[in-house]
């Protein structure tokens, strides 16, 4: 069924690597699952999923707001805030910089509010290409204050989720945001609020580990990946070769772990399909 | 005394006669029933639960095991628990909040276990519901590092309203090892990352991520493993004391408040 390749375990080289062909990459999509080339504009024409396989790959997020609000209707939140290098972790200033000019942001996820078909919410998107979307002290406290927020607003949460885990050059503030997090995430949900997860390519560690797996209804894209460790920390432990679909989101709703798999292509819908499921008029009805 | 490095306080943690739950719970408890079993698939030797009484007040106490020899290491799994683990936990902390007694969790693994099964049956999923429910569990969490507090799989244990460490205790979001062969790609730099981390009591008491720090007896808990207990239990009974006097309200308030402030960053 799957066509997901061998070489899954170097999918996060998208470009270079051994053995591999160049590529212009401004012209060719070459596919990190299952080796199929498209041409760029086919690719795009597709929203970034693979003709091939359908692995549906890494978006920014400007690409991904684009893609799921009302044109012109996503306002930013807390755009101001910045990580700073709290235990002067060797390297990681110039890290940050490299990051910041490559991808023009502040940080590895974008928070603000938006309708989606009409319907409001407070959205967060996570950015793979900003050092993996790690989540630092920054990530957490955007992501935390966007759900506080939501909670004062009574608003729902649409998230999309993508990180490689705590940031390691952190240290312990790293890993207490995943605490931090799941705690705002805890009210937000005891106040009543829906709370949506799209899990896309790839959630692992520290995310997947708290808020990611937190949501009412949790999302995932077609083929990403999805897990708690690292795929080469687990077969270092077992010394044999994991199956190629194993932490694909079709193995994580098959184990019960994903409520659904929905295609790029109805995404916007059906997420605002469940907002609206979620709906009540002013006197208490349901949306109709 | 000059200050130690955390790479020293490494080795007193992994000291081959540093005591484990296994040594503290006889001296601690006068009386323990190990409540075995998550209610939905198994029960994880990695985490022992059950009620406890210390000086008289009863407890659920959940604690990571770590083996003291191969045998035991083999039924606790070296303390690196599944998913199950953690489900036993919070059904434990459940079970505690109905019926009004303080939770107290003893952290000691290198982290949660990374294997295919772990995976199958969601580990992170396991540790992202414990962080979302011990933050609004409605009676007193004491949490306390006694070795290594290895990342995400120690986390999940150590949502709690006071987090003590013992004095030599470590707790990081990765293994220095860990760190070294991915910043470095050489594991055995494994001391420098561990003296870049900063994983020792006292760093983590400056972040506010520790509270307390309870004293070790010379050289190392190892050294007298009576001695250690005292002080663990006098920690406990004062800090269920305390706890316990505060309105439940302000005791989560203050809980969310507690993680809520972790974080270094700018604002502009």
């Amino acid at each position: 069924m799957f066509k997901i390749v061998k070489n899954r375990v170097d999918s996060d080289l998208t470009t270079g690597g051994k053995g591999k062909v160049q590529i212009p990459s401004n012209l060719l999509f070459k596919c990190p699952r299952c080796g199929n080339v498209m041409l760029m504009e086919d690719f795009e024409g597709l929203l970034k999923v693979c003709s091939e396989c359908s692995y549906h790959s890494r978006l920014t997020a400007k690409e991904r707001i684009e893609m799921t609000v009302d044109a012109d209707s996503f306002q930013e939140l807390d755009a101001a805030i910045q990580t700073a290098n709290p235990i002067d972790f060797p390297g990681y200033d110039k890290k940050l910089a490299g990051a910041k000019q490559t991808t023009g942001m502040n940080e590895a996820v974008l928070t603000g509010i938006c309708t989606i078909r009409r319907r409001k919410c407070v959205l967060v998107v996570m950015d793979s290409h900003f050092m993996m979307a790690s989540m630092g002290s920054a990530v957490g406290e955007k992501i935390t204050r966007a759900f506080e927020y939501a909670t004062e607003q009574r608003l729902p949460v649409v998230l999309f989720a993508a990180s490689g885990g705590a940031r390691m050059q952190e240290g312990m503030l790293s890993l207490a945001q995943m605490a931090k997090t799941s705690g705002a995430v805890g009210r937000h949900s005891d106040a009543g609020l829906l709370y949506i997860t799209v899990l896309t390519d790839p959630t692992t560690g520290g995310v997947t580990a708290s808020f990611a797996s937190l949501g009412d209804i949790i999302i995932a894209e077609p083929k990403v990946l999805i897990g708690f460790a690292g795929r080469r920390v687990i077969e270092g432990t077992i010394r044999q070769r994991l199956p190629d679909d194993f932490q694909s989101a079709e193995f994580l709703l098959e184990h019960g772990f994903v409520d659904m798999i929905v295609p790029r292509n109805i995404m916007r819908r059906t997420i605002s399909k469940l907002l609206k499921m979620h709906q009540k008029e002013a006197d208490g009805s349901w949306v109709k | 005394m000059g200050k130690m490095t955390a790479w020293e306080r490494l080795q007193i943690v992994r000291h081959k006669g540093r005591p484990t739950i296994r040594d503290y719970l006889p001296l601690l408890a006068s009386e323990f029933y190990e409540l075995h079993g998550d209610r939905l698939f198994g029960d994880d030797g990695a985490v022992i639960g059950g009620l406890a009484r210390i000086q008289g007040e009863p407890v659920t106490l959940i604690a990571q095991v770590k083996g003291r020899n191969i045998d035991e290491n083999k039924e606790s799994n070296f303390a690196m628990p599944h998913p199950e683990g953690y489900r036993k936990a919070l059904r434990l902390a459940k079970q505690a909040e109905k019926f009004g007694r303080p939770v107290v969790c003893m952290i000691d693994t290198p982290g949660a276990f990374c294997g295919v099964a772990a995976e199958e049956r969601g580990q992170g999923e396991a540790i992202a519901r414990n962080l979302m429910e011990f933050m609004s569990l409605r009676t007193p969490v004491i949490s306390i590092v006694l070795g290594e507090g290895g990342s995400g799989g120690a986390l999940a244990l150590g949502v709690c309203d006071e987090l003590a460490m013992l004095e030599n205790a470590v707790y990081s979001v990765i293994s220095p090892r860990g760190c070294a062969s991915i910043l470095w790609k050489d594991a055995s730099r494994e001391e420098e990352a561990a003296n870049l981390l900063r994983i020792t009591a006292e760093d983590l008491l400056e972040f506010g991520i520790a509270d307390r720090i309870i004293k070790e007896p010379a050289g190392g808990a190892h050294n007298n493993v009576h001695l250690m207990t005292e002080h663990i239990s006098e920690y406990l009974i004062d800090a269920i004391e305390r706890l316990r006097s505060v309105e439940i309200d302000t005791l989560l308030e203050r809980r969310y408040q507690k993680f809520r402030k972790i974080g270094v960053f700018t604002e502009e």
